[in-house]
């Protein structure tokens, strides 16, 4: 059971390209419809809450089905499985893209790649933006962040933090006397 | 030491990494390139073109390639290095871990209280915010160039445009684009 654990998110791992949430569908073929391990409703469940948590969404959602499923064991099972494959490539490029990064024609190469980078981080902005429900009376939160952390040096740690807490206040203490 | 700075910076970032994917990456910037210098911006932005193109999470990726290059360039044999990789990984997974084995042990019915959904609620904003600036501090020289530079600069922005169209209003597939900005560079910029 275990080495099945491993082996379904060892997969689910190595063919998944772009991250977490390319992740969703194929973890929810295998575990909801091919093994059943948990029904497709506790699914959507688990998915939202690794989505609020921090963290690595991909290894968030593997911990909880691994937990479901074996206990501590079996999560341990299922993030290492989610893990390994892309520490494994990673690993070996590490070991060998120092040698070639002054290249020329892999230098050319990244030199163009980066500005398209920074425009494919830029792009999710806006649709998250519309799924976050920003509006004329709440952009300040993200403008403000962004800016205290792009002009003034802030950690982000701290932009957290304070959304966080300004999040718990707000509901507490002012939504209710609205 | 550098072990030991690895595993606080890894473990923080997993912690305080809500959002997921992108939204990591102002953080871990603001670790390993602004606090520690274990990577320029450049290397920093090279490591995110590759976590693109190839699988797996990006925050894994750059855990992985940073645990090696940090150890590596301190001076240690590749084995050692190696090392470095595991330390930064299982710091980044460890927090989040430890928290969802929680969640799944005795909050599950905490999830769902307005408590916990106002906190939620705070940080949803915040998050964007955090996007923002993951692109705002990756508009460097490094990336773009400067003016002094026309040819680089101006391809450089061109090639940031044709991204932002393409996977934003064309909905290109990003490996798809990537590779097309690696040609670009390739026969413009060599």
């Amino acid at each position: 059971m275990y080495l099945t654990l491993f082996k379904t998110f060892f997969k689910i791992g190595i063919v998944t390209f772009g991250g977490g949430y390319a992740m969703i569908s194929m973890i929810e073929e295998d575990v909801v419809r091919k093994y059943q391990w948990v029904d497709k409703e506790e699914f959507l469940d688990l998915l939202a809450i690794a989505q609020s948590c921090p963290g690595v969404f991909a290894i968030n959602i593997s911990t909880f089905i691994g937990y479901k499923i074996r206990k501590t064991r079996g999560a341990v099972c299922t993030a290492l499985g989610t893990a390994l494959p892309s520490f494994i490539i990673i690993l070996l490029i590490a070991m060998f893209f120092h040698r070639f990064q002054d290249n020329r024609i892999i230098a050319a190469m990244f030199a163009g790649i980066r500005p398209a980078v920074v425009a494919l981080i830029a792009a999710p902005t806006f649709s998250l933006a519309k799924s976050a429900h920003i509006n004329k009376a709440n952009c300040w939160i993200p403008i403000g962040g962004a800016l205290a952390i792009w002009l003034l040096g802030v950690n982000p740690i701290w932009v957290i933090i304070a959304a966080g807490v300004g999040g718990f206040v707000y509901g507490k203490y002012m939504k209710s006397t609205e | 030491m550098v072990f030991l700075q690895l595993f606080i910076a890894f473990f923080e970032i997993g912690l305080f990494g809500f959002g997921g994917g992108y939204a990591m990456i102002s953080l871990i910037q603001g670790m390993v390139v602004t606090r520690f210098h274990w990577l320029t911006i450049s290397e920093f932005t090279n490591v995110i073109a590759i976590s693109q193109m190839t699988p797996g999470p990006v925050g894994i990726n750059t855990a992985t390639y940073c645990g090696y290059t940090a150890v590596h360039n301190a001076g240690y044999s590749t084995a050692v290095s190696v090392l470095g990789s595991a330390t930064a990984t299982f710091a980044l997974v460890l927090p989040t871990f430890i928290l969802m084995i929680l969640i799944s042990k005795m909050f599950m019915k905490y999830m769902h209280t307005d408590t916990v959904q106002s906190v939620f609620a705070g940080l949803r904003p915040a998050v964007v915010g955090l996007l923002a600036a993951a692109t705002l501090l990756l508009m460097t020289p490094e990336n773009f160039s400067t003016p002094d530079d026309p040819w680089t600069f101006w391809v450089s922005i061109v090639i940031f445009l044709a991204t932002f169209i393409g996977t934003k209003v064309m909905k290109i597939n990003p490996i798809l684009m990537i590779g097309c900005a690696a040609l670009a560079g390739l026969i413009l910029l060599y």
